[in-house]
């Protein structure tokens, strides 16, 4: 099996210690389930970066979505994982407690089609995630360009920025295979020419193991590396197709993330020829900047500066079920993945 | 023909309550204990009796592989067979709401009819309330059921031994699967069905030759992973899976896959948890792989001493890691 050789590779690597930053939430929480850490010998560290969405959005943000579901009565749209994510004063979960209509969908394009069959309610999709889920939401959009009862809370990210930020963070990055189906590796190769190492990589244990023995070989040579590891689903140029599709429809602005701050250019929002689907802008909705609780260090987690148990919140105040923190909250984010597997 | 209804005056105790429980209820149950006095009256046998009852609400009350009339007949009968108890006696109390259509309540009552044969279960009394629009969704059940322990049988979450090995009687989560497909709107197209199934024969033919299983378990609400942390709390002793021999239907996989949920936390109805001396694991898969809703049997682990009161998992690459706990409502995953 591909996956013992490559667990091998990385149970005798005996070369300088290495820094890996896992910069996708999918891929930490697999690195998890499959005990991959625990085979790790002690020169290799992890560290979970900030490519989970639900963790990246700030508390401004769900006091957004709190006000447009209690104050103007709007019904939101939402994957599951954010409804328990905390905002300055409550959660969605909390604000559902006092009357609010919160409906969790697996795809925008359910939202959509929610507001096509209820014509009497005004319907808002929380738009978040990265380059992977916002072409969901252009085509949510698209297939609602009859409808004047659905928007889109835009809080999409996009990587490049946070590469930037982390990079001096990390040795070397384990690229979020699925970012890079959409945006090809482009940026990768760039940041290698500019000294910065990483490897991209699927979610299967396989993929996984794989990509990093490649990654701490590589490392161990001393020169700086992009190896696709990914070309399954990877292709160099990504997908033009979804890159057009959000270039119609969306634009890129600065954008907070929650716990890192502002990175210039790192969100997307709606372009102006789509602001009747804009929620902020069609329930004229004031800039909220939110407040998180300041004994929180989500953000120095998600910069891999400190470990989740050297908050002191988690465990404690801070658990899945009562979350203080969004790393607490999704099963992506690094404080849940440490608090439940021990 | 004209569609009937369940009416208030259904319930009101008069013509029309007789009228549905003769049409409804008598037709599908009729035996010679099923009472129409006030209580029934009943025979008592020898030995130790196992007595247990539970209340359905599923929604949608109809479900591929199954509606909630199956399942509450399946849900106490399994209930009873986890204390090594032959299902003699069920009640059944229904509260319908206002305006649930008399068609579907036939059929509910057909399938409770049909499992309740197959389980060797008679049904000896009911009750019909009838509530407005709005107080209940459907149709809710509750059963209660009666049974006679087998002779030497005892069985209880406490008793895992370590080097004990750990059975699942059949593939792992696909009664949760199929309802959450059926209750929210993903748009994801599974041919999924209920695992649904009274599983008293199949008890009872691993009983009859192995006396001394240690646990068995219904894996209903919160599957096989809530079971395990119980037994180990309660026994004082780990469990350790191998997670390449838990049995899930691949379309199940998939569907957990994409929703970012784990097959070992979704309800079985037609799944339990079994376990029992190491050295008998291979004559309780035989036994269990010749009975019709259990063909899918799989040993999946064993009891040990280390890890006490946790699950742990051997993935594919060797290494241990922790079943996460139980805990927190089903959430779909973002990306």
């Amino acid at each position: 099996m591909a996956e013992m050789k490559a667990a091998q590779i990385l149970q005798k690597y005996d070369g300088p210690p290495v820094r890996i930053m896992e910069v996708c939430g999918t891929h930490t929480h697999e690195i998890f389930r499959q005990g991959i850490r625990r085979i790790l010998p002690a020169k290799i560290t992890l560290i979970s970066g900030p490519g989970c969405p639900v963790c990246v959005t700030p508390a401004g943000f769900i006091d957004e979505t709190v006000s447009l579901a209690l104050e103007h009565g709007c019904t939101i749209c939402t994957f599951g994982d954010l409804v328990r994510v905390p905002g300055t004063s409550m959660s969605l979960a909390d604000a559902r407690g006092q009357g609010a209509k919160v409906r969790v969908v697996y795809a925008p394009a359910d939202a959509a089609e929610y507001a096509a069959g209820h014509p009497e309610e005004q319907v808002v999709f929380l738009s978040v995630g990265f380059e992977t889920t916002t072409p969901a939401s252009c085509i949510a959009v698209e297939k609602a360009a009859a409808l004047d009862n659905f928007s889109l809370l835009t809080a999409g990210k996009t990587m490049p920025a946070a590469y930037d930020a982390m990079r001096h963070s990390t040795d070397l990055f384990l690229y979020p295979g699925h970012v890079h189906a959409i945006t090809g590796t482009g940026i990768c190769e760039k940041l290698a020419e500019e000294g910065v190492s990483g490897v991209c990589a699927g979610f299967t244990a396989s993929e996984l193991l794989t990509a990093l023995a490649v990654a701490v070989t590589r490392f161990e040579k001393g020169e700086p590396f992009f190896v696709n590891c990914y070309p399954r689903v990877v292709k160099r140029e990504g997908s033009p197709a979804a890159r057009r599709l959000v270039e119609r429809i969306m634009e890129p602005c600065d954008s907070e993330w929650r716990g890192i701050g502002v990175l210039p250019m790192s969100g997307m929002k709606l372009r102006d020829k789509y602001a009747r689907y804009d929620a902020r802008r069609k329930f004229s909705l004031p800039p909220m900047h939110g407040r998180s609780n300041p004994a929180c260090r989500c953000g120095e987690v998600l910069q891999g500066k400190c470990l989740p148990r050297d908050c002191s919140l988690f465990g404690k105040v801070c658990t899945p079920e009562h979350p203080v923190g969004a790393c607490m909250v999704s099963g992506e984010g690094a404080c849940s993945a440490f608090y439940l597997y021990g | 023909m004209k569609e009937e209804y369940v009416t208030l005056a259904h319930g009101a105790g008069g013509k029309k309550t007789a009228q549905l429980i003769e049409t409804v209820f008598r037709a599908a149950f009729e035996n010679p204990y099923f009472t129409a006095d006030d209580a029934a009256v009943l025979r008592v046998p020898q030995g130790e009796l196992a007595m247990t009852t539970d209340s359905f609400i599923v929604s949608p009350a109809f479900f591929p592989g199954g509606n909630i009339g199956k399942l509450s007949i399946c849900g106490t009968v399994n209930d009873l067979a986890c204390m090594g108890a032959e299902p003699l006696y069920m009640t059944c109390g229904f509260i319908i709401e206002e305006g649930f259509p008399l068609e579907k309540l036939k059929k509910v009552a057909e399938a409770m009819s049909q499992t309740a044969r197959e389980a060797g279960v008679l049904l000896v009394a009911g009750d019909t309330k009838v509530v407005g629009k709005g107080q209940a969704d459907g149709v809710f059940i509750n059963t209660t059921g009666i049974g006679r322990i087998m002779d030497g049988i005892r069985t209880s979450g406490a008793l895992a031994r370590p080097g004990d090995v750990i059975i699942v009687t059949g593939d792992v989560g696909r009664h949760g699967c199929t309802i959450l497909l059926e209750r929210e709107d993903f748009g994801i197209e599974a041919d999924i069905k209920s695992d649904c199934a009274p599983l008293w024969k199949a008890v009872r033919s691993v009983l009859l030759e192995v006396p001394d299983v240690h646990v068995i378990r219904d894996a209903t609400r919160g599957g096989v992973g809530t079971v395990l942390y119980e037994i180990a709390g309660q026994s004082g002793v780990g469990c350790e899976l191998n997670s390449e021999a838990v049995p899930v239907d691949p379309a199940v996989r998939g569907v957990c896959g994409m929703l970012g949920l784990e097959p070992l936390y979704l309800a079985c109805e037609g799944t339990m948890v079994m376990i029992a001396p190491g050295d008998k694991a291979d004559r309780i898969l035989d036994i269990l792989h010749g009975s019709p809703h259990t063909q899918g049997a799989r040993a999946i682990g064993k009891i040990t001493k280390e890890e006490a009161g946790r699950v742990v998992m051997r993935t594919r690459i060797g290494a241990l890691t922790l079943l996460p706990p139980p805990g927190g409502e089903l959430l779909p995953r973002i990306c």
